[in-house]
């Protein structure tokens, strides 16, 4: 797969839209990411977007909305109260696409595009949600996130970001029951009904306390028998509003809150965020922090897929291999442990590098481990993955197509199930990818088994991924010399007033970074996980948007469930492998 | 004399098989600690064996909750269902020559009698509940047991075949006059310790309480010594397997003379109570279908032909 040069093609493409559509008005915005950026008008918006699927453009990658009434460095763009954007995916070409169309404040509605590209219809929702643009013939229109009985739309600007700026909360019995009530599943809503001309239907709540369902999380069931004859995903209840958190949080304060968004990744989640923020401000990382990131990144790829294969066979009823993958996992922590200090949110990455460097005797532990690995992998194989009662349970399961796959937005392992070679690491290589030599599995049923049999190779791969960076770890400085790297290497200030101050700048109030816009995208542990960054030239992100894997992921579940039994939705919940904070954020 | 002997033995078995069941809910978790790398319970007396104590005064201490919405008389009829089934099974045990409860001409039969009544245990708790999880956990049980009762029936009719007796004591007698019973019904040997793991529903048979599935399946609603109930009727269940297994393939209380009777029955059924233990650890659940057809297409014939061969070798040889 080649990369083109993404400026060329964004002139290319607005090029080609004003050839197909003459009368729309069409504006190219630069952005810092190179990635092609146009406005387009809401009268041409479907037949836009329709064009941008039969050119290639597979996957809607995102869909989100930003409220423009506070942003000051506008320079010339479109007038508009809130903008929604499109952020479009060209696996064959390697390319991204970003549309934007803005609306008033009065009268915020865009027509909707679920008929178009399947998975708009979640991330619609979450747009209403949040910024209370309506999307006109959209079919279920309910609030996604926020509870049904909220009031206002939490990421306008009007709206209050701390709970102490809003009335204090009460929960009385009153208030409870109506909670409770708001809660309860209408099967009507849905478009179902209860019973047809033999069968009366079972509602099912699957959780939002349930077992298997990793979290709080809630898949209503409508059952005949055990057969599930329909499914609706119900999200939210993890909810802690990260976007808005990054909105007032500085730039550097924000990177904890990125840990805690696929708790399971741990580093793997600064990676994104503050790359994009070091692109904003024009920050070259020295080798040895890319080296380091990638090492970090690649043991929390493993720490996270052993959790994955532990449960999966778990989910499946298989008692033992989550403890002794959980204890490989313990091995792994102690290495991340006395590198970072922490163990599953170390928020260890910094702007312009990593909080520290590496300590001594580090090799000799990750060598260790790389060791002890793979005879372990080797145990697992047999006793997980040749099981024939799994491979039953297992096989066959689930299944989706590459096309599917492609509609509904789901990346990573489950998209390099269906066949689909394509990996952010080797195909758009960020962050110094592009040095190591690895495979891509890539496995050709998208059924539960192939799923899990990815993210199996996956470990093997990362670990030669880390025992390159083990090989070839480059000497030199941990973090950029660079007037917005935060905190600026702390040696140097008691030498050059320069550092000095901008040591004390950094720490006190926060960086500044210059106005614009950037969206960095990794290959994270359950899929591509996107930073959205919108900087007004402050010390905090003007609008952060966080495009998690795991969202659209769950999104396609009634999908691939229809016609099986409960067992097999529990084992596609488990292949699927996500975590709900980097569901609901 | 004899009267107070049989007293003797009913209350020897009645603590015998309680303390076994209260002592495996530890030495369960031990073993699977060890076997899982984990310590499992070890703080409460030597080697955690008080954590036995501990939960027994915790079932008991609980809040016993019957939920509104349930049908209260089968509600709590349901879990003393299995517990008496369980135990009247044990009558016809034979732990050594002459330490019975009873020996009963037709003493296979009464156990599988007993075995099938426990079906209703877990069928009327999970009806009672009016909870959908126990509701399709009571469906998956009624199911799953009616079908492995059969081959679990069948698959011990070579050995009636061959003894002539349906007595656990005339069965164990023969094989002191021949050979172990394992050697010549190696498949209904098979097939009966596979359906008495259905019928004790352990893992990879848990289908009914599936905690993956169906949260806790029948008993999602039972809560203290209701709960505890359907527990001890499980463990009890297990060691009556494993006993029966014991008598009828392995030669009872026959061993070697240097240790008493009773201790070789004692170390058999213990051997087979650590192998389901141990089973529990290393296999998946199927699904509920699998199981069923598993059940259905693989073995009924096995057990079809089980049945003809012996009648076969029975009559011509």
């Amino acid at each position: 797969m080649s990369v083109v040069a993404e400026q060329v093609v964004s002139d290319e493409f607005a090029l080609k839209l004003d050839q197909q559509f003459p009368g729309a008005s069409l504006y190219v915005q630069r952005t810092i990411d190179e990635i092609a950026t146009i406005w387009i008008e809401r009268s041409h918006l479907r037949e836009i977007i329709r064009f941008t699927k039969n050119s290639g453009f597979e996957m809607l990658f995102d869909l989100c909305g930003v409220d423009e009434r506070m942003r000051e460095h506008r320079d010339g763009l479109p007038a508009a109260d809130f903008t929604i954007v499109y952020h479009f995916l060209s696996f064959r070409q390697g390319t991204e696409l970003r549309l934007k169309v803005g609306v008033s404040g009065e009268d915020a509605n865009v027509p909707s595009i679920h008929d178009i590209y399947p998975n708009a219809n979640w991330y619609e929702r979450e747009a209403w949600d949040m910024f209370g643009v309506t999307f006109t013939n959209h079919p279920n229109l309910f609030r996604i996130l926020l509870p049904p009985t909220w009031e206002g739309h939490a990421l306008r600007k009007d709206h209050p970001a701390r709970a102490t700026e809003m009335e204090p909360f009460r929960m009385d019995f009153e208030r409870q029951d109506k909670e409770q009530e708001a809660l309860r599943f209408k099967p009507e809503e849905w478009g179902m009904t209860r019973r047809d001309k033999n069968t009366e239907f079972m509602f099912l709540n699957l959780g939002p306390n349930h077992p298997s369902v990793h979290g709080v999380f809630r898949i209503v069931l409508q059952l005949d028998g055990e057969v599930i004859v329909d499914a609706v995903p119900e999200i939210g209840y993890h909810h802690r509003g990260a976007e808005k958190m990054g909105e007032r949080q500085t730039w550097h304060t924000y990177i904890p809150y990125t840990d805690r968004i696929d708790y399971l990744g741990g580093v793997m989640n600064n990676l994104p965020y503050v790359m994009s923020v070091e692109k904003m401000a024009g920050i070259e990382v020295p080798d040895r922090a890319k080296v380091i990131r990638i090492m970090m990144a690649e043991l929390f790829r493993i720490s996270s897929h052993l959790v994955f294969y532990g449960t999966f066979a778990q989910d499946v009823g298989q008692m033992s291999p989550v403890f002794y993958m959980f204890s490989d996992r313990e091995r792994l922590l102690r290495i991340v442990e006395a590198i970072t200090g922490g163990r599953m949110h170390p928020a260890w990455f910094r702007i312009g590098g990593v909080a520290q460097d590496l300590p001594d005797g580090w090799d000799v532990m990750v060598r260790d481990f790389l060791d002890w690995m793979p005879k372990r992998l080797k145990q697992y194989e047999s006793m997980v993955m040749k099981n024939s009662i799994l491979r039953q349970r297992s096989h066959g399961i689930g299944v989706y197509t590459k096309e599917e796959a492609l509609d509904w937005g789901v990346t990573g392992p489950g998209l390099r199930a269906t066949g689909m070679d394509f990996d952010w690491r080797r195909d758009k290589p960020y962050g110094g990818y592009d040095q190591f030599d690895f495979e891509v599995p890539v496995y050709q049923n998208g059924d539960s088994f192939d799923r899990a049999r990815v993210r199996v190779d996956e470990i093997t791969q990362s670990l030669r991924i880390i025992e390159q960076c083990l090989n070839n770890m480059p000497a030199g400085p941990y973090k950029a010399i660079h007037p917005q790297t935060t905190p600026p290497p702390k040696e140097r200030t008691m030498f050059d007033i320069e550092t000095l101050i901008h040591h004390f700048l950094n720490v006190s109030w926060g960086p500044v970074i210059p106005a614009g816009e950037c969206s960095v995208t990794i290959e994270a542990t359950k899929g591509a996980n996107m930073y959205y960054l919108t900087s007004d030239g402050g010390g905090s992100s003007y609008r952060t948007r966080i495009r998690t894997p795991s969202f659209p992921h769950l999104q396609q579940i009634p999908l691939i469930s229809k016609g099986l039994l409960i067992p097999d939705l529990i084992a596609i919940l488990a292949s699927i492998d996500f975590v709900m904070a980097d569901v609901d954020r | 004399m004899e009267e107070l002997f049989i007293y003797v033995v009913i209350f020897g078995t009645l603590f015998g098989v309680f303390g076994g069941a209260a002592i495996l809910v530890w030495f369960e978790r031990r073993l699977l600690g060890i076997w899982q790398d984990r310590l499992g319970p070890n703080r409460v007396g030597p080697f955690g064996i008080g954590l036995a104590l501990a939960d027994i005064i915790k079932l008991f201490a609980k809040e016993d909750w019957i939920p509104p919405f349930a049908d209260r008389f089968v509600f709590v009829f349901a879990p003393t269902a299995i517990v008496m089934a369980m135990l009247l099974g044990f009558a016809v045990v034979p732990y050594a020559p002459g330490i019975h409860i009873a020996n009963l001409n037709i003493g296979l039969l009464f156990f599988l009698g007993m075995t099938s009544l426990a079906v209703y245990s877990v069928l009327l708790g999970g009806l009672a509940s009016n909870n959908k999880y126990a509701l399709l956990g009571g469906l998956r049980s009624a199911a799953q047991m009616v079908s492995y009762e059969v081959f679990m029936g069948l698959s011990l009719m070579g050995v009636v075949m061959l003894t002539g007796s349906f007595s656990l004591v005339d069965i164990v007698h023969w094989q002191a006059d021949n050979y172990w019973f394992v050697i010549p019904q190696f498949i209904g040997f098979v097939v009966f310790v596979i359906a008495g793991i259905a019928e004790s529903h352990r893992l990879p048979f848990d289908l009914p309480e599936a905690e993956h599935e169906l949260v806790a399946g029948f008993h999602t609603e039972y809560s203290g010594m209701k709960f505890g109930m359907f527990m001890v009727g499980e463990y009890l269940g297990l060691i009556l397997i494993s006993c029966m297994i014991v008598t009828i393939f392995f030669g009872g209380w026959l061993g070697p003379a240097f240790l008493p009777p009773f201790i070789w029955f004692f170390i058999k059924s213990f051997a087979f109570i650590c192998f389901f233990i141990l089973l529990r650890a290393a296999i998946p659940r199927p699904r509920y279908d699998q199981l069923m057809s598993f059940g259905w297409k693989f073995m009924l014939p096995l057990t079809l032909i089980n049945l003809l061969a012996t009648g076969a070798i029975v009559l011509w040889i």
